[in-house]
C-alpha cells in the first residue's frame, strides 16, 4: 500500500507532521482490563444524583420529568425500530414510515395544525427552523425576525447561532426588557419587513396568555407567527392552532422521553398546509400502492437537500426517529383523556405548591398571570444559596432565572409535574420555611 | 415524440419564448425529463424586470426540483396565477395553459429556433 502511494516506509508517510508532534509522550494511565474499566466508570456514574431517583426534583425550564409507561421503552427496544436509520429507501421501510405518519398525525391533533414534519433534533432547533421557513416563504424579501424575550433563553441562543450570516435583523431578543409586559409589547417591532415573530406558550416563566389578538395583529402586517409550546399544556388549554398560529414548534421530551442528563430529545414542528412546500425536514404521507393497498411514502422529498441542494429550506433533513416513535407510543397509551389527566395533575400540584410557597415570609410568586405547571418564585437570597440549602434536604431546586435575566436575580423557576407527590411538595415548602427562618435570624 | 412548435424560440435550459405573445414557459422536452410535476412557484411579480439567467420559477416533480430561468430581458407584465393550483398542466399542456410569465419588450436574440432546438434535444437523447 505504501508503494502504491509512492512512499518507502511509515516514517516517510508522516513526514509532513513536524517531528516533535509525531509520537508525543501522552500523560495517560496505563491500559485497564475490561473489568477494571467497568469498575472505574461505574464509580464515576455513582457520583451522579438522578432527578427523581436520588433527589426530589423541581427543576424544569424546558424539560420535564413525567411518568413514562413501561410499554414505551419495550416497544422502542424492538430491533425493527431500535437500529433503523432515517430511511433513504423509504418504500422498503413501511413500518418506520407508518410510525412517523402516526407521530405526525398525533402532533397535528395536539397542536391543532394541519401538517407536521417527521421531527427535528430538539425544541430549540425546531424553533430555528421556523425562521428558515419564514425567510423562505417570503423568498428573502422580509429580513426581520422578532423574538420575544420570554422565549426559552437556550432557544433564543440557538436562533442567534442559526441566523448568523443570513443577513437577518433579530429584534425583541432582549433579556433586560420589561418581563412583566405581555406579548403586545412586541407589536411596535412588527412591520411589513417582519418575516416571523416567535412567542412562547406557556412562556419561559410558565405564564399562559391568549395570543389570538396578538397573532391577528401580526397577520395584519403579513407577518407569520410561530408559537413555541409545551405539548403537555395543550391537552388542557386553548391550542395555538385555535389562536391562529402559522407555525407551532416545541420540545417533545415531555411526551414519554426521559431526562437522560440532556438528551436525546425531540423537536416537533407543525404548520398550515399552505406552507408545506417551504417546511423544513421530511414528511411522510399515506397513499395506495399498485395493488390498491395502503402504503406510506416520503412525500415532497424533492425539497430535500440531496435534490435541492443550496435551494433547500434547511440542510438538516434528518429526523429524530426513535424519539418521535417514543412520543407516538406515549400519546397512544395515554390517549386524549389520559394526557389531559396528566396536564391537570401537573396544574393542580403546581398551584398547590405556589400557594404554599406564597405563605412563607420572604418567598413569593412574582407574576400574576395564569400559569400551567411552572412558576417564577422570588426569594430572600441568591438562588445558588437556596438551592445549596435544598440539596441538603435531598431536593433539586429550581432554575436560576438571574443567569439569563438581570432583573430576575433571586428568582427561581419551579416546575411541578404529576411525578411530584404532595409529600414532596410539602418537603420543599418545609425546607424553604426553614431557610426563611434562618435568613430572618441571621 | 417531443413536441416542438415552430413559432417559438428555445433556450439551452429548455424554456420557450413566444415573440408574438411575449409569453415564457417550459418546453415539452423539459416536462418529460422532470416527469410528474407536483409544485410550481413563480418567483417574479408583474413590474419586475427579468434578464437571461434570472430564476423566474421553481418547479418540483416527484423526483426532482428545477429552477426555470428567463430566456430573455424585459419587464414582467403578467404571471400565470392559475398555474400553482394545477402544476400538472405543465405536463399536459406546456405550450398552452401552462405558460409561466408574460414579458414586454423581450427579444429572442441568441435563442434557438425549432429546428436547432430539435437537433439540440436529439443530441441529448443518449
Amino acid at each position: 500500500m505504501l508503494a502504491t502511494i509512492g512512499v518507502k516506509n511509515l516514517a516517510d508517510l508522516f513526514e509532513a507532521v513536524p517531528a516533535e508532534y509525531r509520537f508525543p509522550e501522552l500523560n495517560i494511565p496505563s491500559a485497564l482490563t475490561e473489568m477494571e474499566a467497568a469498575d472505574e466508570l461505574a464509580g464515576l456514574a455513582d457520583a451522579n444524583s438522578t432527578a427523581g431517583d436520588d433527589l426530589i426534583s423541581f427543576l424544569g425550564a424546558g424539560v420535564y420529568r413525567h411518568y413514562i409507561p413501561a410499554a414505551v421503552d419495550h416497544i422502542l427496544r424492538r430491533g425493527e425500530f431500535y437500529t433503523a436509520y432515517t430511511p433513504y429507501q423509504p418504500e422498503v421501510s413501511q413500518g418506520t414510515l407508518q410510525a412517523i405518519f402516526e407521530y405526525q398525525s398525533l402532533m397535528t391533533n395536539l397542536t391543532d395544525m394541519e401538517v407536521s414534519n417527521a421531527s427535528h433534533y430538539d425544541g430549540a432547533t425546531a424553533a430555528a427552523e421556523a425562521v428558515n421557513m419564514a425567510v423562505a416563504n417570503f423568498r428573502g424579501k422580509r429580513g426581520k425576525i422578532v423574538v420575544s424575550p420570554t422565549v426559552n433563553p437556550q432557544y433564543r441562543a440557538t436562533i442567534r447561532t442559526y441566523t448568523q450570516g443570513m443577513r437577518l435583523t433579530l429584534l425583541g431578543d432582549d433579556p433586560s426588557a420589561d418581563l412583566y409586559a405581555g406579548p403586545e409589547a412586541l407589536d411596535g417591532l412588527i412591520d411589513a419587513e417582519t418575516a416571523l415573530v416567535i412567542v412562547q406558550y406557556p412562556d419561559f416563566f410558565g405564564r399562559l396568555t391568549d395570543l389570538t389578538t396578538f397573532i391577528a395583529k401580526a397577520h395584519e402586517k403579513g407577518t407569520l407567527v410561530c408559537v413555541v409550546v409545551n405539548p403537555t399544556a395543550l391537552a388542557m388549554f386553548k391550542t395555538p392552532g385555535e389562536m391562529g398560529a402559522d407555525i407551532v414548534v416545541g420540545e417533545g421530551q415531555p411526551l414519554g422521553i426521559p431526562l437522560s442528563f440532556g438528551g436525546p430529545y425531540l423537536g416537533f414542528f407543525t404548520t398550515r398546509k399552505q406552507f408545506v412546500h417551504k417546511m423544513s425536514g421530511r414528511l411522510v404521507g399515506e397513499t395506495v400502492d399498485s395493488r390498491g393497498q395502503r402504503a406510506y411514502v416520503l412525500t415532497l422529498t424533492s425539497r430535500e437537500q440531496h435534490i435541492k441542494r443550496e435551494r433547500a429550506t434547511s440542510n438538516i433533513c434528518t429526523n429524530q426517529g426513535l424519539m418521535a416513535l417514543g412520543s407516538a407510543v406515549y400519546l397512544s397509551l395515554l390517549g386524549k383523556s389520559g394526557l389531559r389527566q396528566v396536564a391537570e395533575l401537573c396544574y393542580h400540584k403546581a398551584h398547590y405548591a405556589a400557594d404554599q410557597i406564597a405563605k412563607i415570609p420572604g418567598f413569593g410568586t412574582c407574576f400574576t398571570e395564569p400559569f400551567f405547571h411552572e412558576f417564577a418564585m422570588c426569594g430572600p437570597a441568591p438562588v445558588a444559596e437556596v438551592n445549596a440549602f435544598l440539596l441538603e434536604y435531598g431536593i433539586l431546586g429550581g432554575y436560576d432565572l438571574g443567569q439569563d435575566y438581570p432583573s430576575l436575580k433571586n428568582h427561581m423557576l419551579i416546575a411541578v409535574t404529576e411525578t411530584n407527590s404532595k409529600e414532596e411538595i410539602d418537603t420543599l415548602v418545609e425546607a424553604l420555611r426553614e431557610f426563611s427562618e434562618e435568613v430572618a435570624n441571621a | 415524440m417531443t413536441n416542438i412548435p415552430s413559432n417559438l424560440n428555445y433556450s439551452d435550459t429548455d424554456e420557450w419564448f413566444d415573440p408574438a405573445a411575449g409569453r415564457v414557459g417550459l418546453s415539452d422536452y423539459a416536462q418529460a425529463q422532470l416527469s410528474d410535476i407536483v409544485f410550481v412557484e413563480i418567483l417574479v411579480e408583474p413590474g419586475d424586470t427579468v434578464e437571461p439567467g434570472k430564476a423566474i420559477a421553481s418547479v418540483e416533480s416527484v423526483k426532482a426540483s428545477a429552477e426555470v430561468y428567463s430566456p430573455i430581458s424585459g419587464k414582467v407584465t403578467a404571471v400565470n396565477g392559475d398555474l400553482p393550483g394545477k402544476p400538472e398542466s405543465i405536463n399536459t399542456d406546456p405550450y398552452g395553459t401552462a405558460w409561466l410569465i408574460k414579458v414586454e419588450g423581450g427579444k429572442a436574440d441568441g435563442m434557438k429556433d425549432a429546428t436547432a432546438y430539435t437537433t439540440y434535444c436529439e443530441s441529448r437523447a443518449h
